[in-house]
Parts: C-alpha cells; sequence; structure tokens
C-alpha cells in the first residue's frame, strides 16, 4: 500500500535520480548545476513578489468594497428615513452582494499569505542547504579516496535534491494561487466596472439620486411650510394652509 | 527516522512513530479514494502536527535525504491524484545541459 507520504517520497527521488542520470559524477553535475539552483533561488523570490502584488491588488479591492460597505449601509438608513423602504431595501440587498464578496477576498488574501510565508521559509531551507552542500563537497573531496568522495557527496546531493523538489513544488502552487487571484481580481474589477455591483465606487449611483431627490424634495417642502406659516401669521388669507409636509399649494390658486 | 513535512523542513522522528503515521497516511489515501477533500486535508494536516510536533527539526543546512515525505496539508484531490499517477506535482528538478 504506498501511501501519500510513500508517494511522494519515491517521486522525489525518482526526480532526483533522473537529474542525476545525466551525469556521471553527483558531485560534478550539483556544481554543473549550481547556476541552475541559483536560477531557482531567483524563481522563489519572483513567486514571493507575484505573491505580495496579488495580494497587493485584492487588499485594494478590500479597501474599496469596505467603503462601498459604509456608504450602502448609511443610504439604507437615509431612505429608510425618508420613508422609501424600497429604496432601503435595494441598498441592503447591494450591501449584502458586497459583503459576500469581501468575504471570498478576506479568504483569498488568508491564503495567499501562507503561500507568501512558505515560499519565504522554502527560500531560507533552500539557500542553506546549497550553501552548506557546496562547503561539505569540499570538505569531502579532501578527506576521501575519488570513488569514496563521490559515494559521500550523492548522498549529500540527494538531501539537497529533496529540498529543491520540495521548493520547486511551492513555488508551482504559489504561481497557481497566483494566477487563480489576478483571474478573482480582474472578475471583481470587471463586476464593478460593468454595474453588476453597480457603480460601487462611483458617486453618482441611482440610488444616491433618489436619496438626494427625496432629501432637496423634503427641503423645500420644509421651506415652503416655513414661508406658508411666516405669511399665514403675517397675513391672514382665505383658507388655511397645509402645516406642512406634503404641500399642495396649487388646490388654493382659486 | 527523517521525515520531511512539505514546505515546513526535516525532522527527526523516532521509529515507533511510524506505525501510527502510517494508519493516518492510510486515511488520507482513503480520502482521496472517496473524492473527500475536506477529510484528506484533515488527515495531512495530522500527519503534518504529529511529525512536527514529536519530531526534532533539523536545521536548514542539513543535507540528510529524508525516508518519508508529508505533502502539504492544503494538497487539493487532483495534486494528491497527481502524487498517485507520478506526474505533475513534483516538478522536475534542473537537468543541466
Amino acid at each position: 500500500m504506498p501511501g501519500l507520504m510513500n508517494r511522494a517520497s519515491t517521486i522525489v527521488k525518482a526526480k532526483f535520480s533522473k537529474m542525476l542520470d545525466k551525469a556521471e559524477d553527483p558531485g560534478e553535475t550539483l556544481d554543473y548545476s549550481y547556476e541552475k539552483q541559483l536560477e531557482s533561488l531567483q524563481n522563489v523570490k519572483r513567486g514571493i513578489a507575484d505573491v505580495v502584488t496579488a495580494k497587493k491588488r485584492l487588499q485594494m479591492q478590500t479597501a474599496q468594497l469596505e467603503q462601498s460597505v459604509v456608504k450602502l449601509d448609511s443610504q439604507a438608513r437615509q431612505a429608510l428615513g425618508a420613508g422609501r423602504e424600497d429604496l432601503a431595501r435595494s441598498a441592503l440587498e447591494r450591501k449584502s452582494a458586497v459583503q459576500q464578496q469581501l468575504q471570498g477576498l478576506d479568504v483569498q488574501i488568508q491564503q495567499l499569505e501562507a503561500q507568501q510565508e512558505k515560499l519565504v521559509e522554502s527560500q531560507k531551507q533552500l539557500q542553506a542547504k546549497i550553501e552548506s552542500f557546496r562547503t561539505e563537497k569540499e570538505v569531502i573531496k579532501a578527506q576521501y579516496s575519488a570513488a569514496e568522495a563521490q559515494v559521500r557527496i550523492g548522498e549529500a546531493a540527494t538531501g539537497l535534491g529533496e529540498q529543491m523538489a520540495d521548493t520547486g513544488l511551492a513555488i508551482q502552487r504559489a504561481k497557481d494561487k497566483t494566477t487563480q487571484m489576478q483571474a478573482r481580481a480582474a472578475a471583481v474589477d470587471e463586476l464593478v466596472a460593468t454595474g453588476a455591483l453597480d457603480d460601487l465606487t462611483d458617486d453618482q449611483t441611482d440610488l444616491d439620486k433618489q436619496l438626494a431627490q427625496i432629501s432637496s424634495q423634503s427641503q423645500v417642502d420644509t421651506e415652503l411650510a416655513a414661508m406658508k406659516a411666516e405669511l399665514g401669521t403675517g397675513a391672514p388669507r382665505p383658507g388655511e394652509l397645509p402645516a406642512g409636509g406634503d404641500g399642495q399649494k396649487e388646490e388654493q390658486a382659486s | 527516522m527523517i521525515v520531511r513535512v512539505m514546505g515546513e523542513g526535516q525532522f527527526q522522528i523516532a521509529d515507533d512513530l511510524r506505525a501510527r503515521l502510517n494508519e493516518i497516511d492510510e486515511l488520507a489515501e482513503k480520502a482521496v479514494e472517496r473524492g473527500d477533500e475536506d477529510d484528506l486535508h484533515v488527515r495531512l494536516a495530522e500527519l503534518a502536527r504529529m511529525v512536527i510536533e514529536q519530531g526534532e527539526r533539523l536545521p536548514d543546512a542539513h543535507l540528510a535525504p529524508s525516508d518519508l515525505i508529508v505533502p502539504p496539508s492544503d494538497l487539493s484531490l487532483e495534486e494528491a491524484r497527481d502524487l498517485f499517477t507520478g506526474e505533475g506535482l513534483i516538478p522536475d528538478l534542473p537537468v543541466p545541459g
């Protein structure tokens, strides 16, 4: 029964012997591929930078969406205060849609964070092993006969090869994750752009306009009422004026 | 015995821990067969935790190869299947030439 642990171990060893098969002397192979190892370290660094960039983008989107939540919430209150339950409902519905997006983003930012930590750790380990291999190889060469040195260097090289495989997997997974995140970030951008999330960051949404209308209307009403009251006390007229609110002055025209 | 927890490093563990690790590993394998990704994650995390808690972390510069390798805890089902077919999951090492 080859479990997952044994499979992983077997595959890593197989990958490594595939690499060693290309040369007779593992010490020389590793020497020769030292450049490659440094390249793979560069790859880790690039991988880390990509993860950080993707994370920043999602964090920016999070900040945008959080503002939208606050705004939609206050709009709902404003609408309800003006007696427009329909508008309040629509604001709250949008708020809930945005909150769902936010939750998804949150999980993904955490995942990227974890990938980043793994890569940094992996890089540290690989660097330490490359360094250690270089010095150990020289020590072994100085202390043992050529044939024996080759065996011992081969053993040390296996340990390094395993780390290279581990780091290689970490880079590959981080790349996959980063690509996924970029796609997701682009999807959120697009949602915002096409208005599926209804111009959340745009100041002139439908909701805004309607709320502005309500508030200007109620201001007009208040002023009208105030004026009517003034006129009412200053010069009494036939027919009583309404106290305010839904001022329908036309009724009194004749 | 030396066990590598992928992404975490290498650990020296007591040989008698192996039987317990194999039991959990078997459950992980069954989770893959059932297509139960959540359970797979639980089992892999359990393996990693056991090794990390009961083992002794080897220094980064240590060059010995591992006897067992615990795959990453968040391994997807697809990745686990790649592991069984021997393709895809672990990238090839750089070949000189």
